[in-house]
Parts: C-alpha cells; sequence; structure tokens
C-alpha cells in the first residue's frame, strides 16, 4: 500500500474509545473504494460512472451482543463518534476494557496487479466494449442487441482490533461482460458470458473480449431453436466450470458457521459423518490465484486460507469468520467478510469447488442414456434449514442415447444438498473454475469463485414446461 | 436534512458551464436494525449513511460519477471526473436531463414523526416479543432463526440545471421474523413480516403467525407429481412475480428491442379479470414517492387495463427518443443513472377471499414460497421456471404440503391463463404489493 489510509494513532484511539464503557472486543475496518465502469448499449456508449465511497465502520462486542455504527467521516472526530455510537448500540456499561497493542499482520496477495486499472486510459476500456459488439453483431443477423459492460473497482480496506490485529489489503477487480439477445420466429432469446479477475487491466491480455462476445451470441442463437426443457426427475450432467454454483448453493451456504450455529442448516452437527459421495470433495479457497473470490486477508484481517470442507464425501469442517469462531474458542477460517463498511461481516464462501475427478468425460456421457447436459448455469438459491435448492440452467442439452442433442430452453433445476451429494456417481478429469459469480445473503453482495470437473447427478428435478 | 441537501445540490449546480447540463442527486439515510436471539440482543446496527450522484450532458453525450460523500471539495472532484466521462459517450441527440413538464407533484404523507419519537428500548422489545411469540404459538417451533425491527428515513434532493428542483422525505418501518419448525423428522422455515410507517402499529401477532404457520404447515412436505395444474399464488409470492412482469413495461426494454410486449399497445395481453397499475402516488405503497428519479412528478400508470395493453414505462429519455411523454418512472439510486421501471405495482383485487378461490379449484397447489426467480425467469423470452413449495388443494380443500417441485410457464401465457384475483391486497416491503392469485395450467415438475 502506497502509505497508510489512516493514523495508527488515531485508530488505537478509536478502538480504546469503542472499549471505554466495557466490551470483549472492538474492531475498526477502513475502506476506500474507487470504481469506475462503462456501459455500451444499442451500439452506443451510453455512459461512464466513475465512484468513490470511503468510510470507517466499527463494532463493539459485549457478550452475545454486537454493536455497530459507520461513519463516512475519517477525522478524529467522526471516528470517535462513530465508536461511541457502536459502544451504545451494544449497551456495554461499565469499566474500560484494555486492548492488545496493535501489531502489523499483513499476509501476501495471491492477485499481483500488473497494470492498475485506474492508469489506463478511458478511451482503451471503451475500445473493448466497441469491439464485442462489433463481433456479437457480426455472427448472425439474428443478433439484434448486443450490450457490454466493463468494470473495474481498486478496494483498499484496513482492519484493526482490540486483538491486535492490524492488517491491510489493496484488492483490484476487473470484469468484462457481453449480453445479447437473438430474434426469431418464436420471439426472443438471450445469452450471455463473462469473465473477470481479482487483478488489473492485464486481464485483456489473458482474455479476448471477441472470444467472449462471440460466445454470448452463440448461446442467444443456440436457443433459438431451443425445444421446450423436459419436466421431472432425471440424470443431469453437469459439465466442467460450468457448474460450480451447483455447491455453491447444495451444501455451501449450509457449512456456513453462522447458520449451523443457529440449526438453520442441514448439515448442524454432522462433521465426521458421510454427507456425499465417496467421489465429493469440496474446498473452499481464499488463496486460489487470481480467482474472483481471492484475497489477501479477510474482512476481519484475518489471513485467506485453504479449507477442506468435505473429504472423499465425509464433512471435515464449517467456514468460520471471527464472531462465530470466538465463541467456540476456535480461530477463523478466513471467511469472514462484508459488502463494504456500512455493513457487520458474516460467514462467506470465497471459491468453492470440487477437486478433480478421474473419468474422461466422454465416458460420462456416453454412459447416460438419457437426461439433461448442462454446460452453463446461471444463479441459483438455496434454504439451508431444509437443504433445497435451485439454479438455472443458462446453456443446456438433451441427453439421448449416450449422446448431447438439442438445445433446450431456460428453467431451473431443483434438488435437496444431502440427497444430491449423495447421488453423485461420476466425476470427470476435467477440472475448470467457472465464470465470476456474486454470492448474495441477507443482502450483502460479495465476489466469489467456483468450479468443478463434469460430473452427473443420478436424479434431479428439472423444471421445464414439456411433458 | 431535505433543505441541506438542496443547498448542497445547488451549490454544484452553481459549477454548471454554458452548453452543459447537470442533475444532481442527493442522498441521506438513518437506518436502524435491531436483531436479537433467544432473548437477547444479537445485533444492533445504527446507520447513516448520504450520497451524491452527479450526471452532465454535454452536447448529447452523457457522463456520471458519484460519491459517498457531501463534503463540497470531494463534489467538484466528482462534478469534474462526471464531465471527463461525459467526453467518452456516443452522441445521441435525445440526451438531455430532463425539464420540467407541469406536473405538480401530489403531496403525500409519507413520513410518520411517531418513528422518531419511538424509543430504542421499545425497537428492541419488539423484535423480542415477535421472536417469543413465534416460540411460543406451535410447540413444534424449535427455534427462531432471526427476529428483527428495521426503520430506515431517506431524504433526498434533486436539482437541475434545467430547473427542476424537488426533495422528499420518507420513512418505513418493518418487522420480519424466520421461524424453524420440526417435527422431529422434517424440518422446515417460515417467515412473516409488518410494514408500516408508525412502529406502534407493527402487528406481532399477524407477523408471528404468519412465520409460525408457514413454517409448520409445511411438515412432511414430499415431492409432487409432474403435470399441467392450477395453481393459487400466495400474495408475497404475486408480488414477486409482478416485479419480474412490471419491467417488461420498461420503455427502456421497448425503445432496444428487448421487452416481449414491443408493438401491443391496445391489444389483449392478459385476461380480462386482470388490471395492473403502478402507482407510486399511493401513500399505501411502501415505495410511494412524490417524485421519481429524475425529480418528476410521481403518477399513477395503467399497465393493463382489463386484459388490454395500455401504456409502457417512460423516462424523459425513454420518451423523448420514442416521441412521447415521461410517466414519471425514472428509477435510481445516487450511484446510477436514471433507468427506467415500475415503482409501486399492484393488482386491481377481485372480491373474493384466498379460501373462496381455493374453494373453487378441484385440483391444484396453493404456492406459498417460490426461489430462483433471478435465475429462472427471463424477461426477454418470457420463459420462466421456479422452485416452489406448498400446499396441494384437492376438491376445494388444502391438502398434504408438497417441495422441491418446480413451477413453468412463460410470462405471456401466465397473464393470459389468470383465473382469479383475491380480495386479500398486501402491502410489502418491496416494489409491489401482493394479492391471491389463481393461474390455470402451470407446469408443475416433481418426481
Amino acid at each position: 500500500m502506497e502509505k497508510e489510509m489512516i493514523d495508527k494513532e488515531l485508530i488505537e484511539n478509536a478502538i480504546a474509545e469503542a472499549l471505554k464503557t466495557g466490551g470483549d472486543f472492538a474492531e475498526i475496518f477502513v475502506e476506500d473504494k474507487r470504481s469506475s465502469s462503462a456501459y455500451f448499449d444499442d451500439g452506443k456508449v451510453e455512459e461512464l460512472t466513475s465512484g468513490r465511497d470511503r468510510g470507517a465502520g466499527i463494532r463493539v462486542v459485549v457478550g452475545e451482543t454486537t454493536g455497530f455504527a459507520h461513519t463516512a467521516d475519517l477525522s478524529t472526530q467522526g471516528l470517535l463518534e462513530a465508536a461511541r455510537s457502536a459502544a451504545a448500540a451494544a449497551r456495554s456499561n461499565g469499566g474500560a476494557s484494555s486492548a492488545n497493542k496493535l501489531i502489523a499482520s499483513n499476509a501476501p496477495s495471491p492477485n499481483p496487479v500488473l497494470v492498475l486499472p485506474e492508469t489506463v486510459e478511458k478511451i482503451k476500456k471503451v475500445e473493448l466494449l466497441k469491439r464485442a459488439d462489433d463481433v456479437a453483431r457480426s455472427q448472425s443477423r439474428s443478433i439484434t442487441q448486443v450490450s457490454a459492460r466493463y468494470g473495474d473497482s481498486r478496494r483498499r480496506i484496513l482492519v484493526a482490533n482490540s486483538d491486535g490485529v492490524y492488517a491491510s489489503d489493496d484488492q483490484v477487480r476487473t470484469l468484462f461482460s457481453v449480453a445479447c439477445v437473438a430474434t426469431g420466429d418464436a420471439g426472443m432469446q438471450t445469452g450471455r458470458e463473462s469473465t473477470g479477475r481479482p487483478i488489473g487491466f492485464e486481464l485483456f491480455d489473458e482474455y479476448d473480449v471477441e472470444e467472449l462476445a462471440q460466445t454470448a451470441a452463440q448461446r442467444a442463437l443456440t436457443k433459438l431453436n431451443a425445444r421446450p426443457a423436459p419436466s421431472g426427475a432425471m440424470p443431469v450432467v453437469i459439465g466442467s466450470g460450468g457448474g460450480g454454483v451447483l455447491f455453491h448453493e447444495a451444501c455451501g451456504h449450509g457449512l456456513e458457521a453462522d447458520l449451523v450455529k443457529k440449526q438453520a442448516s442441514v448439515f448442524a452437527e454432522r462433521t465426521g459423518e458421510q454427507v456425499a459421495s465417496e467421489l465429493v470433495t469440496l474446498i473452499d479457497d481464499g488463496t486460489m490465484a487470481k480467482e474472483w473470490g481471492a484475497f489477501a486477508i479477510d474482512d476481519e484481517g484475518h489471513p485467506a486460507q485453504k479449507n477442506t470442507l468435505i473429504q472423499d464425501g465425509i464433512l471435515m469442517d464449517y467456514m468460520w469468520d471471527g464472531l462465530r469462531s470466538r465463541s467456540q474458542g476456535r480461530k477463523s477460517s478466513g471467511n469472514g467478510r462484508r459488502q463494504s463498511y456500512m455493513v457487520l461481516p458474516m460467514v462467506r464462501m470465497t471459491n468453492t469447488y470440487i477437486a478433480n475427478g478421474k473419468t474422461d468425460p466422454a465416458d460420462i456421457i456416453a454412459d447416460t442414456k438419457s437426461g439433461v447436459y448442462v454446460a452453463h448455469l446461471g444463479g441459483g438459491q438455496v434454504n439451508t434449514a431444509t437443504g433445497d435448492f435451485v439454479f438455472g440452467m443458462t446453456e443446456a442439452y438433451l441427453i439421448e442415447d449416450g449422446k448431447v442433442t438439442a438445445p433446450i430452453r431456460e428453467g431451473n433445476l431443483i434438488g435437496n444438498g444431502p440427497e444430491v451429494l449423495n447421488q453423485i456417481d461420476a466425476l470427470g478429469n476435467d477440472f475448470a473454475m467457472g465464470s465470476p459469480g456474486t454470492c448474495g445473503k441477507d443482502g450483502q453482495g460479495v465476489p466469489v469463485g467456483d468450479g468443478t470437473p463434469t460430473l452427473r447427478v443420478q436424479s434431479l428435478t428439472v423444471g421445464g414446461t414439456a411433458a | 436534512m431535505e433543505e441541506k441537501l438542496l443547498a448542497i445540490a445547488d451549490e454544484v449546480i452553481a459549477l454548471s458551464v454554458p452548453n452543459e447540463q447537470i442533475e444532481v442527486i442527493a442522498v441521506h439515510d438513518q437506518e436502524t436494525d435491531i436483531r436479537v436471539y433467544k432473548g437477547e440482543l444479537e445485533s444492533f446496527t445504527a446507520s447513516e449513511s448520504q450520497g451524491v450522484g452527479i450526471r452532465v450532458v454535454q452536447d448529447g453525450r452523457q457522463g456520471m460519477a458519484y460519491a459517498g460523500s457531501l463534503d463540497m471539495e470531494i463534489l467538484k472532484e466528482t462534478l469534474s471526473e462526471a464531465r471527463d466521462n461525459a467526453s467518452f459517450g456516443t452522441f445521441d441527440e435525445m440526451l438531455q436531463i430532463a425539464e420540467p413538464d407541469n406536473v405538480e407533484p401530489i403531496s403525500l404523507d409519507l413520513y410518520d414523526p411517531a418513528l422518531k419519537e419511538f424509543a430504542t428500548e421499545d425497537k428492541i422489545a419488539l423484535a423480542k416479543e415477535l421472536e417469543e411469540y413465534i416460540m411460543k404459538s406451535d410447540e413444534r417451533i424449535v427455534g427462531v432463526e432471526s427476529s428483527e425491527y428495521v426503520d430506515s428515513i431517506s431524504a433526498s434532493a434533486i436539482v437541475t440545471s434545467s430547473g427542476i428542483r424537488r426533495s422528499s422525505y420518507d420513512g418505513g418501518c418493518y418487522i420480519a421474523g424466520s421461524s424453524l419448525a420440526s417435527d422431529g423428522k422434517d424440518m422446515q422455515t417460515g417467515f412473516g413480516y409488518s410494514v408500516g410507517r408508525d412502529p406502534a402499529k407493527l402487528e406481532i401477532e399477524k407477523a408471528g403467525s404468519l412465520a409460525s404457520e408457514r413454517a409448520t404447515r409445511m411438515l412432511g412436505a414430499q415431492k409432487a407429481s409432474s403435470g399441467r395444474k392450477t395453481v393459487i399464488l400466495d400474495p408475497y409470492v404475486t408480488a414477486q412475480f409482478l416485479g419480474i412482469i412490471g419491467s417488461t413495461f420498461s420503455g427502456e426494454s421497448l425503445l432496444k428491442g428487448r421487452s416481449l410486449f414491443a408493438d401491443r399497445e391496445n391489444e389483449k395481453i392478459a385476461a380480462e379479470i386482470l388490471t395492473l397499475i403502478d402507482d407510486p402516488t399511493d401513500p399505501n405503497a411502501f415505495t410511494a414517492t412524490e417524485v421519481d428519479g429524475e425529480g418528476l412528478a410521481s403518477r399513477r400508470n395503467v399497465l393493463i387495463d382489463h386484459g388490454v395493453l395500455n401504456t409502457f414505462l417512460h423516462n424523459s429519455y425513454t420518451a423523448r427518443s420514442m416521441g412521447t411523454q415521461s410517466t414519471g418512472s425514472a428509477v435510481r439510486s445516487y450511484n446510477s443513472s436514471p433507468g427506467v421501471g415500475a415503482r409501486a405495482l399492484s393488482l386491481v383485487p377481485g372480491t373474493k377471499s384466498q379460501q373462496e378461490l381455493i374453494d373453487g379449484v378441484d385440483d391444484g397447489i396453493l404456492i406459498q414460497g417460490v426461489s430462483g426467480l433471478h435465475s429462472g425467469v427471463n424477461p426477454v423470452s418470457g420463459d420462466f421456471s421456479a422452485g416452489a413449495e406448498g400446499l396441494l388443494i384437492k376438491d376445494g380443500q388444502l391438502s398434504e404440503p408438497v417441495r422441491e417441485i418446480t413451477i413453468a410457464s412463460t410470462l405471456q401465457r401466465m397473464l393470459l391463463e389468470v383465473l382469479g384475483i383475491g380480495n386479500d391486497l398486501e402491502r410489502l416491503p418491496m416494489r409491489a404489493s401482493g394479492v391471491s392469485l389463481v393461474v390455470a395450467d402451470v407446469t408443475v415438475s416433481g418426481v
């Protein structure tokens, strides 16, 4: 980091102020985020937007109660006032508690940035959009509308707390997406593709916007001829890279300690038990270099970690943040994250993926008599207490006699986490990470990654309209 | 606070130069979020946030910049950033900041002073009482995952170099609880809420019994058999669907060739009993406001009149581009430029209660919850498929619970297949109100 975001002595004073009337823990989270985006739609550069948000959130924990306040005013007065508000909110009411001396505890970033987006001329960002539009439209006359978005952000954070943690991170992210509409005799269809990494403008040395535009356009075109999706329970093969969201929903959320602690998860009190097919090893890894959910420290100042959640089908551990691990007398697993300085951190996933299998993916399809092949999944949603989850198919095909055949229209798949995990009966050797995602929980969005090799679920309910 | 925001916006506008149009939106929000767990205060968030968005249009090009701050030095930088951004936009002669349109805003009473006077301890007590009510409501309730009280007071101002200068001030509050029910084998969840502008009028019993009943009645749920069925959507589910249907009436989708209802004005697109209105001037709507995101007066727009498509929604840009008038439908936050969208949707209620609607169904499902709408509904093609749970309806009687099913159709067909609309209009903390809705011929996937 070029220079400290805020004076260390001021941080110490704010923590002392927060604990002036007692408390078990106090933390200050400072964030300075700059973002820029450019949007191209309907053949025009519609708009460039630049934004800046800067502020600090202060929390005080007293017993089971957390008090929280935030401010955009980073002056001494602003921070001390926020510290007093947080203490009052936590209902602390006694003599002062002491804090440990702050000790710098930075972690190495898994995401070295070569070209800071803020140093790149805006015209270069705009040119990428125009190229994507040209290429998408050149795919076919049936492509009737194209939009493309470029976005980058730089988020500098500093976390300090009464345990003595004093850590900072400089998080850069760059994202590009293309969405197309194709029009045919039976109406309109859409196709989308995106890429993003927690790195700078060098993203575009690695990824070709032309290729993204082509993929988005082809997805929309393919669906013009798509049949209605079938309905009912059947085998479903999920393609490599396109389906990590399945595990994010089917079990990821259910392994978050805040939900487990409230018994609001079907996986509560099940560590050491077989919860999935022996083929399944599930990992959450915040250190995964250049993946969308990677960072040096989480939003509580804890270094990112690689955590094995399920090993060969056996539940090893949950994901933890500071608050929940503290009450269990254990360490955080580096999963305490927040959308911004304006909200409290929660247990969140980072990059969640299924480790590679051994089977040739072609054999998995050939071995499936009939069912559905999902090349690309959209978002999903889960009820962690019941385990029921859904996720959308954005590119899918029928499997007939062991062959991938006709494209099918969009629809949701529905299943139950614990059941589906046990029904994974084939795992490919073609592991890949998927598209960058934003995970929503309790109204907060954070960037996450996911990945999987090709795999088959014996039975999932496909929610189409065909009989 | 409104005066302060107007003054800040005026100050930015005063910096405009000839041949440049500027629009400034300044907002200030105060929010309290109180959560309790097992009789104890779990978290208390007292938040205050502010921000300013500046949009510049110069020679038919637009740029935008925002900052989470009211500091004039930062806003000067923000203005230069917006100007710089404008230089990269594509020329579009229709691009302009909105002009006053001589429609006077209807004065709405959207803030009840009781909200500020309500003591913090009483707010905590409301959340605790709700938790306790849910816990005691039924012996099968084994936990309350969350019980919270939330209130917010929002002030905003919009000032433009073209002569618009408006402000608004509103407040709202709600309580919401989420329950866990178990019969020893199966676990189910349910949520309930009560919404208002005066905390003293929030209904614990209503929120609590809803949270309890929605969970307990789902215990022992199984998958349903697949087939085409008539479904009754619970008010909350209807509201979620209305939100998506509303987006298909956006003038922006129409202008850019993404609307499923393009060229269908004055045609029948829904059952005759269906009238859909977007009315942010209705003070009972949670999202009511006097002006829209460009500072133009809110107005009542009838989207579907007895089954016939009546109007699309426009902001000033889409209206100008299509040779019509703004419908006061600019939607935005301070960090985005104005889009187009429905702001307070509602179906005109029918005369029957939900029970009477159920009486009329031989073989169907009452859908009490849907999931995956964000991934399973495509507002461009109209295809939809959603995860669902609810209760079977057999010969006009509610029967066993079903879960892990999907319901699928297209938005176009769904509107035409509406057989009944309930009289149970419900205000929700979202941009649509709910009402029970009977829809025929929906594909249900289960086993």
